[in-house]
Parts: structure tokens; sequence; C-alpha cells
């Protein structure tokens, strides 16, 4: 019994952490949606419940308004809408998740493209009754800029369209169209009524001709160790340990995230960007050295010479080296209210390096509710997403965005204000 | 080893590990915003951990109402020693004597809101320029907005209208003069993640959070420790409970729940079957729909 008991725990506590972003507006039932996620896997408190259900009867709704789970700010409640990301957090028996919750419109592009910057998976919600819309195509392109490696499009209302298998497969056809232009690895189609909970946590009785399984499941059972990559070792450095007292006087320790891939106890490794080399030594944790380490480990790495290294610097296996780029072109989505000066300088965070940057040039501006390219207007305002160049004073150690989402993405910082002024992808 | 992902406690804190070393690079004088109560001990365990064998490079800072369980104060004060750190102390009554602030007066006054005064004083007068909190997203609906590095202006206000965005690893604590920042390494762990953790890790914790016999009052549904501080109605009787704590903060409005759990087991279990959040029995969270945002707007954790 006892033992049995352990097993269990013991699996429960080998559960991974899924992150997953959603899009939209309140009449995509988006809010509907997440409720009825934490609702029917009962991650919802009961004082929780009584509170809503209270604002529910206060504001006339038949039953509980499930969307009021998703109730933010003062101003959002207000107006009845989502500005900001919020994070909201599930368990399940198989998995960990947190959803970052974005709003939908186009004015809010950068939110979303925050909420998206972190997860395995999202969920683009189209509505049964309109099919594929403006909004859906900027929710799909947004998920294939920021390369999130699942999607999932559920197709919501499906009791507005009587759970029609042919309007579901046609949906499908339409959005496939739309797909073939964006960089989108894995879609899935789920038809659903967050309303009425079909196929979100419990497959549908009206829709027996649907042979995959309901939302929640593919959400618990979707590969995502390979999101993670396990090929190239990055190790940016974030600061040095060092005692100097007692026992570990003569200790030196390289603290930061393995980012990608994997290191050994006797690697060879390169130290970027100055490029010496030496072998790892040892990797330190509180809970004792470890031979081997994979990302995303926070660990500690001291290496058999004595090299000058600090923070910024990149640690990397001698024979798979990143890039070292002065002049490099990506995709950037403007976060700032002012917008983006010819010739200013910026401060670029790229891992736990920073240089002074300027964007060079200005290629086109991307339309993401038709997926054209713009390329007259050349300024760059809040939410636009665009094609640049940019130059560095010094060299940065990059990858492609699309092999490395950690070495590959990088914020500009205007330095008069301090603020995070740009989201950027290598390209 | 031949699995190469981790679990989501393993990446929990290595998440909260990777944000604490950025702390220690990024800021000239950081701290730890201890309360005694399992957030900030959790907090406090994984800064050990992202810096051994060295020390950790934070001091731990405690905004003392002066209503605390005398429990919380002494297992303060031990694991200040353990980690041979520093303890800065902001105390509301001295606040109050030097005319900062004003007590609430009744029998639901607080010194929950006077708080944020000594907290924002002491910031100021000891120049931190970060605090690094417990504070998690799955608390409250307006701490689901928050950053982990959140921005202060000198004020000490936070702006949940226009927050920094905050994109993939690359966290922002560049301010000027004045500003400081908060910080919230464990944002997103829940309730549950932490008591697996302390269970885990098997972390010290103070004995309030474990079943224990206390004289205690029914006061806004849940049960208020018997104290010095605590003036009763002509209603209220005292009664002793087996009770515990699922937070701790202010003696006066820290709500005990009935329980028998007494080992970290039966807590763990207790939590996962509990219908209630946890700051369900904080009587500062009820005062309005939108308390937890309006304090923290101005300055408050």
């Amino acid at each position: 019994m006892i033992n049995e008991k352990t097993t269990k725990e013991k699996q429960l506590l080998n559960n991974q952490l899924l992150r997953f972003s959603t899009a939209g507006s309140v009449d995509d039932g988006k809010s509907t949606l997440i409720g009825r996620l934490l609702y029917d896997s009962k991650s919802i408190f009961e004082d929780q419940l009584s509170s809503i259900e209270k604002t529910s009867q206060r504001r006339g709704f038949d039953g509980i308004d499930l969307a009021l789970f998703t109730d933010g700010l003062k101003d959002e409640r207000e107006q009845g809408i989502t500005i900001d990301v919020a994070y909201r957090y599930f368990t399940t028996p198989k998995r960990k998740f947190i959803i970052a919750d974005t709003p939908g419109h186009i004015q809010y592009t950068r939110n979303m493209v925050t909420g998206a910057s972190t997860a395995n998976a999202s969920i683009v919600l189209i509505d049964a009754r309109n099919g594929v819309v403006e909004q859906t195509k900027r929710h799909s392109y947004i998920a294939s800029l920021l390369q999130i490696p699942h999607i999932i499009v559920c197709i919501n209302k499906m009791d507005l369209v009587d759970y029609s298998e042919q309007r579901f497969n046609e949906i499908i056809e339409e959005y496939e169209r739309i797909a073939s232009k964006m960089m989108i690895k894995d879609v899935q189609f789920i038809p659903i009524s967050a309303l009425k909970g079909d196929n979100v946590v419990n497959r549908s009785e009206n829709m027996p001709w649907f042979q995959g399984a309901p939302l929640l499941h593919t959400l618990e059972t979707m590969h995502i160790s390979s999101d993670i990559n396990k090929i190239d070792a990055r190790f940016p450095v974030q600061t040095v340990i060092r005692p100097q007292v007692g026992e570990f006087r003569d200790y030196r320790g390289y603290a930061g995230r393995l980012e990608s891939g994997i290191l050994r106890i006797g690697d060879e490794v390169c130290i970027l960007p100055a490029g010496f080399t030496s072998k790892i030594s040892s990797i330190d944790t509180f809970d004792g050295q470890i031979n081997t380490a994979f990302a995303p480990m926070s660990i500690a790495i001291s290496l058999e010479d004595e090299i000058d290294i600090s923070r910024g610097d990149m640690i990397v296996r001698t024979n798979n080296r990143p890039r070292s780029e002065q002049e490099f072109e990506a995709m950037i989505c403007w976060l700032n209210n002012s917008s983006a000066q010819a010739r200013t300088k910026y401060t670029i965070r790229h891992t736990t390096n920073e240089q002074k940057v300027m964007i060079k040039e200005m290629v086109y501006k991307m339309d993401i509710n038709s997926i054209e390219r713009n390329m007259e207007d050349k300024d760059i305002n809040m939410n636009d997403i665009c094609r640049v160049i940019i130059r560095s004073t010094k060299p940065l150690m990059i990858d492609d965005y699309r092999e490395n989402r950690y070495t590959g993405s990088f914020i500009l910082i205007d330095e008069s204000t301090n603020e995070t002024v740009a989201a950027g992808m290598i390209l | 080893m031949n699995r190469y992902y981790l679990n989501y406690l393993e990446e929990l804190e290595s998440e909260a590990i990777f944000v604490l070393r950025e702390v220690a690079a990024q800021f000239q004088h950081p701290v730890i915003l201890f309360s005694g109560g399992k957030d900030s001990i959790v907090v406090t365990h994984l800064a050990k951990k992202a810096f051994f064998p060295a020390k950790i490079p934070f001091e731990l800072m405690h905004i003392d109402t002066g209503h605390n369980f005398p429990e919380t104060l002494q297992f303060r004060d031990q694991l200040v020693k353990e980690l041979d750190a520093q303890l800065i102390v902001g105390s509301v009554q001295n606040s109050i004597e030097k005319g900062r602030v004003r007590e609430e007066k009744g029998k639901n006054a607080s010194r929950n809101v006077l708080q944020t005064t000594t907290l924002l004083d002491t910031i100021e007068e000891h120049k931190i320029d970060c605090a690094i909190g417990g504070g998690r997203r799955d608390e409250e609906k307006a701490r689901a907005k928050e950053r982990f590095f959140s921005h202060r202006d000198d004020f000490g206000q936070w702006d949940p209208k226009n927050q920094r965005p905050e994109l993939w690893n690359l966290f922002n604590g560049k301010h000027f003069e004045g500003e400081h920042f908060r910080v919230f390494p464990i944002s997103n762990w829940t309730e549950m993640d932490i008591w697996n953790y302390i269970k885990q890790e098997n972390i010290a914790i103070p004995s309030l959070y474990f079943a224990h016999n206390r004289e205690v009052i029914w006061r806004n549904n849940s049960w208020i420790p018997n104290s010095e501080f605590i003036q009763l109605d002509e209603n209220e009787a005292i009664e002793t409970k087996k009770i515990r704590f699922r937070t701790l903060g202010d003696i006066t409005i820290t709500g005990g729940i009935e329980s028998t759990a007494d080992t970290l087991d039966l807590i763990v279990a207790e939590v996962s079957s509990m219908r209630q959040t946890e700051r369900g029995n904080r009587a500062d969270d009820k005062r309005s729909e939108t308390s937890m945002e309006d304090r923290k707007r101005d300055g408050y954790f």
C-alpha cells in the first residue's frame, strides 16, 4: 500500500511542465475556454467559485459565467477585455500547466508576442460560425514568428453550427491555406464548445464523428521533451561564483543556465568571444556534482584552466559554435509607445550579453492581418513587426531563432528611458 | 542518468535560480524580503542553491509590524545565523512613532497597509535597488499580472498598465537613481508546488504551519489567534482549537484553519484536497474586490 503510494507520488513528481498561450477577445470564447479548463480540471477553489457565482447573478447571467475566472485588473474588468498577459496555473495527474492568457486585438500585438515567447504550445481559437478571419491569421502568424513548437486550432462554438462535421472540415481547409504561407511545425484541429464543455476536458457526445482526443488530453500527452534544442550546447555565463573563504577558497564556478544542448565533464569547450579553449573539470549544483548537464538546467561549471571569464561570455563546445556577427538580420516586434528612431543607439540584451547597437536598415514591415510585406512604410511604431538589419559595436555570438530560441532572441533597451522597446528574432 | 528533461519542480527551481542569479548580476544592493512565511523561506533556500558554495549575496529584510508570532521571529533569527547573512529590520512601530503613518482604529484595525510606508522608507534609507519577494501569480488576480522583474518608480509605485514587456528569459533591470525593482523568482509556483518542494528539499519551516493547539477567536470566517493585540467583541469568545496556518503574516489578521496535519506528508495531502484558496483566510484581502491591486500600486509587497 505504502509502496503503491510512493510510486504514484514519484510519477507525479516526474510530470513535466507545459506552457501554452492563448490569444483572443471576449467574443471568441477564450475566457470561457480557460474557465472551462480550470473548472473541469477542478482547479477552481470554492471561495473563487462562490465569488464568481455572486458576480454572475448580479450581472444577470444564467448559471456561472466561466469567463469571470480570467478577470484581471480594474481597467480590464471595467472594459471587459484582456489587456496585459495574465498567467494562470492548473495541474492534472499528468502535467502542470502554465497558461499565458493574452489579448487578441491588434493594438495588443506586443502582449501576444510576450505571452508566446516561452510557450510550448499555442491555442488558436476560431469561431465555427465565422471561420478563418483576420484575427486567426494574426494569431497564427505570431505563433509561427515566435516558433511555438505546437499549434492547436480549436474550432469553437460547434454547438452553434449543429456540431457539423462538414463545417469543421471546411474550416480546416481554409486554415491550411493560410498556414501554408507560414512556418508552422505541428498543427492539430479540435472541434469544441467551450460553453457546453464539448471536447475540452471530456469527449463530446455530440460529435461522435471526431476521432481525435479532447483538448486537455492533447495537452497532457503531446511530446514536449524535444521542444528544447539538445544538440547545440550554449552556456551563457550569468555570474561567477567565488566563495574565497574556507574549504572552497580556490573555487571558481561559472554560473548560468544551459540554454540548449548537453555538457559533460571532460568536454572540450571554447569560451566566446575570446576563443580560449579548456576542458570542463566539474559541473556543480547545491545537491552535488553531476556528470551530465542538459538544458534548461541551472548549474555552475568549473574549467581545467584559469581563464578570465565574466558575465556575457558564452561557453560552447569547440566543435559546435554559434555565428559571431556584427551585422545581422532579424524580425523585430516594436513594443514601445515611442517609435524607433533612425541611427539611434539602443542597448541590445542577447543572452547575458549587452552591447550598443543601431537599426541600420528597415527592410520591410509585415502586415499581420494579410500576411503581406509592406515595402513602402519605413516607420517602426508600437506593435509593428518588421524585418531589420541590426549593427552592433562588437560581434555577438548568435544562432538562428529557428534553431535556438534562447541564443536567437534579443531585446532592445532605450537608454534614455531604460524601457524594453523591441523584441527580436535573429534570421 | 538517461532522462534528458526536467520534471516540473526541477524546471521551476532552475527558473528561480536563473532569476536570482540575474538579480545578483544586475543590481547593486539587492535584498530578500523575508517575512518568515513559507514563500520567503523557499526563496531564501533557492538563493542558497543559486550561489553555492558561496554565501548568498543578499541581505534579508524584514518589515516588522510589531504584531508578530514569536515563533516567526525566532525562526528568522535562527535562519539569519545559519546563513551568516545580514538582517535589516524596518519597523512599523517606528514609523508610527515618527508620525510617518497613523495607526488604524477599531476592531478590524490592522497594520497591514502601514507596512507599505515602512517598506518604502527602509528601501530608501538603505539605498536598496532590488527587493526580492516570494509573491506568486496564483495567489491573487493582481499578482497574476506581475512581472518577474517589476519596476517601481521613485515613489515606489507600481504602474500595472505600463509594465515592461518580459520575453524569453531576458530580464531588464535597468533603472534610474531612486527607482527600484521588485523581483519574484517563484512567480510561476503554486501553493501546491511550494509544499511539494518544501517536502522534497526537507526545508525547515516555522512550527505554526503544523497543526497545534492554540487559543483562537472566530472572526471573519476564520480562526484568528488570540494575542495581546486583539480586542474582543462582546459576542466573541476565546476557544482552544487544533489549527494550523496556511499563510503567515501579521498575527492580528492571519487566520488559521482547523486541521490535524502535523507532518509535511499530511500537509501536502491536506493542501491537495483543499477547496479554499490560501488567501481566503487573510482579512487584508477581503477589504474590497481590488484591495491587492490598490495596495500594490502604492508599493505594497
